[in-house]
């Protein structure tokens, strides 16, 4: 029988995908998805489960419009050829190309010999650096997590952190999830390079579930990064992933991102740490590109002086609507929390903040403050802050902050006076803008971020 | 060929009339000191010469090497040459001041300019002026205080190298060893680099180490007086009132 997709997916021509799902789904293709990755039983029995708690949720409209969103032409699973490659020589050339598009500086590559790379939805090679190895890290991608490391992946997995029942989108990763990657950092060791991971998704309506699970033990630190680029389609395709992260007693874990889908992608994210005693939770983020994106990190705070930094900068360029911001839930005492979310709107753009931060009725001396910034380039834009803060203790505080500005013209006139072109200088006021996001992203990345931006500016 | 004619210039801002009728010339390697009470129309003026958009010049002209430069916006006027020291220097958060003074002499050059070259060029500029390393990497005037935020404008002009500058108050919240500082990066481009100068001051104090050949001074913005040195030591001694009267 042929696969009535099958025309429609020409475009990556030098793709090879060995298999192609059918649009839609059913718990048949939930069965495949689960045969072709060879998983055990409970793996199985837990997307069968997930898939019933998604038939039985509705699509939230507490948000963006997701009318459009027709889960009947969704591509649920492909497969890229079964191949892992463990050197960079035999990494597919149509990657390298990617890379390449990327403008990813030579000194970048070398982090890339160490990479956890999706393509397609599964990695296509590991390569964990020996150290790593000797020092008891494991950093893998999750279809392999879920063969050899079955143990902490029953206990992990979509339980105590982000469950099926969580939310719709939540139920549907988890009976469709494919790769992602696995990070396990044992008591004590402190991961001195980040480990980083580039997704990429290449056909069209097709939905990119991958899944990362990082653990942390006692003490352990660890810097995550991960970032994603897509070629342009016209048909609407989705991107719904699911990141727990587990930071326990005294450890310490960095999330980075940029993101950068094509403008038809719905980019739906379950993101969230759990942050046991004085456990440090860092989100940095950076989101571009995608039609509709609802992204709100969320740190759960149950440790005694667990603290949570959230930084995000989101671009929402024409046709774009950027529905981002932070959920922290402080629950325990002498928690801490610090927000900064920061966007920019352009060309009728919509850029909101969503957020909410609650401090529990047990969470003595507990403190969170929020600052949005929101810089407005033209007059079609729209910019709304929706915080949302409860507090059940008197004991604690909570400052909010927001401004929207516009780009200054005395700025504009300070800086074109030595004889820098208004583009130019209106590109250094944006840059100036990103800059606290930047600079704590490393080198190669903040280098690509702004270029993604001067991008976006030109309305490329 | 004069390097800078003003003629009878009129200029507006949000409809209130304050420049009205004002004629300045300055000959390639003149320095011009400009005086003139508090809202005499002094910085109005250092804008309507840089072209800021807001300030409508309703009369009158402006003319660079011969040519009238009131078309051109802004930035082409910088590229001309023509450097304006801010009495107020704005603040730009996340923009180094080596990053934007990078960028500001590609402008300049029309091209790349070496990352590690520049550095080094501008280390030597800032050391001349004592300016520490540190101040590099910090955004543009961003927590700066008074005087470094003067200072950071004279560095820009030393790496910018303009043909004619207009300095306005460079000298105000500048203490004596920064004054010195200051005035001596200035004459180094005066005498090194054949750099024009319109000087606009309250005080005779900074004319003492950058003297000038004419000083103008300015009410109710018309130039009501021009003469040379002696001028400003008259007005330092007696104040504006003698100038209102004549
Ligand atoms: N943006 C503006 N809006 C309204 N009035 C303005 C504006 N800018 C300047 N003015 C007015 O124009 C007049 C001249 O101002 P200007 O700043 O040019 O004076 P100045 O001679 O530089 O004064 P000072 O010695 O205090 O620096 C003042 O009355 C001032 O209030
Ligand atoms: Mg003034």
């Amino acid at each position: 029988m042929t696969d009535p997709a099958e025309g429609i997916i020409d475009k990556p021509a030098d793709s090879r995908y060995v298999f192609r799902a059918r649009k839609g789904l059913n718990e048949e293709i939930i069965r495949e998805i689960s045969g072709q990755k060879k998983e055990p039983g409970w793996m199985l029995e837990k997307r069968l489960e997930s898939y019933r708690i998604f038939l039985g949720k509705p699509v939230p409209t507490w948000g963006p419009d997701l009318s459009r969103l027709d889960f009947d032409e969704i591509i649920f699973y492909i497969r890229p050829e079964d191949y892992k490659a463990m050197r960079w020589e035999d990494v597919p050339e149509d990657i390298k190309k990617t890379y390449d598009a990327l403008g990813i500086p030579e000194t970048e590559k070398k982090y890339l010999a160490g990479l956890v790379a999706q393509y397609e939805s599964e990695a296509v090679y590991t390569n964990l650096k020996k150290a790593w190895d000797s020092k008891g890290v494991i950093f893998t991608d999750m279809d392999s997590a879920v063969r050899e490391h079955p143990e902490l992946v029953k206990e992990y997995f979509m339980t105590k952190c982000v469950p099926a029942t969580d939310n719709k989108f939540s139920a549907l990763h988890g009976a469709v999830w494919s790769g992602g990657s696995f990070v396990y950092v044992p008591k004590g060791v402190k991961v001195e390079i980040p480990l980083q991971t580039y997704f990429r998704m290449n056909t069209r309506s097709f939905g990119q579930f991958e899944h990362t699970l990082i653990i942390v033990e006692p003490g352990a630190e660890v810097h995550y990064i991960e970032g994603c680029t897509a070629p342009r389609y016209s048909v609407s395709s989705l991107h719904s992933a699911v990141v727990e992260i587990f930071v326990k007693d005294g450890a310490r874990a960095r999330y980075t991102t940029i993101q950068n889908w094509s403008t038809d992608v719905y980019n739906l994210n379950t993101k969230r740490a759990l942050v046991y005693e004085n456990g440090i939770m860092e989100w940095v983020g950076g989101s571009l590109g995608s039609g509709v994106t609802m992204l709100y990190p969320a740190s759960l705070l149950v440790g005694k002086g667990a603290r949570a930094e959230h930084l995000n900068i989101a671009f929402a360029g024409k046709g774009q609507n950027k529905d981002t911001g932070a959920k922290v839930i402080l629950m325990a005492p002498d928690t801490s929390a610090s927000i900064t979310a920061k966007s920019i709107s352009k060309d009728g753009g919509r850029s909101v903040y969503r957020g909410l931060v609650k401090i529990t009725g047990n969470a003595t001396g507990a403190r969170a403050h929020v600052e949005c910034q929101s810089l407005m380039l033209d007059d079609r834009s729209s910019v709304d802050t929706i915080p949302i803060i409860e507090q059940f203790t008197p004991q604690s505080s909570v400052g909010h902050e927001a401004t929207v500005g516009r780009i200054d013209e005395e700025q504009l006139f300070y800086l074109m006076s030595r004889g820098v072109s208004r583009d130019d200088a209106v590109a250094l006021i944006v840059r100036g803008f990103i800059e606290p996001v930047a600079k704590e992203l490393p080198m190669g990345y903040a280098v690509e971020l702004n270029r993604l931006i001067q991008l976006e500016m030109k309305g490329a | 060929m004069p390097l800078l004619e003003i003629e009878a210039l009129h200029v507006e801002i949000e409809g209130k009339k304050i420049i009205n009728g004002l004629d300045l010339t300055i000959n390639p390697l003149e320095v011009h000191a400009l005086m003139g009470p508090n809202g005499s129309g002094k910085s109005t003026l250092s804008y309507a010469i840089m072209g800021h958009p807001r300030y409508k010049v309703t009369g009158g002209d402006i003319r660079f090497n011969g040519a009238s430069i009131l078309h051109m916006p802004v930035d082409e006027r910088a590229r001309l040459g023509i450097f304006l020291g801010f009495q107020y220097p704005m603040e730009v958060s996340g923009v180094s001041v080596e990053n934007f003074l990078r960028t500001a002499a590609e402008a300049k050059e029309r091209k790349d300019v070496p990352i590690l070259a520049f550095h080094r060029a501008l280390l030597k500029r800032a050391e001349a002026m004592s300016i520490p390393q540190s101040f590099l990497d910090r955004y543009l005037n961003e927590g700066f205080s008074g005087g470094e935020k003067k200072r950071n404008e004279v560095l820009q002009m030393a790496v910018l190298v303009p043909k004619l500058a207009v300095l306005d108050e460079i000298d105000s919240g500048l203490d004596i060893d920064a004054l010195r500082l200051v005035a001596e990066g200035v004459n180094r481009l005066i005498h090194e680099d054949r750099l024009s100068l319109l000087l606009i001051t309250h005080y005779q104090r900074v004319l003492e180490y950058i003297e000038p050949g004419f000083v103008h001074i300015m009410v109710g913005g018309r130039i009501v007086k021009s003469g040379g040195y002696e001028l400003a030591q008259q007005l330092d001694k007696m104040g504006y009132e003698w100038v209102r009267e004549a």
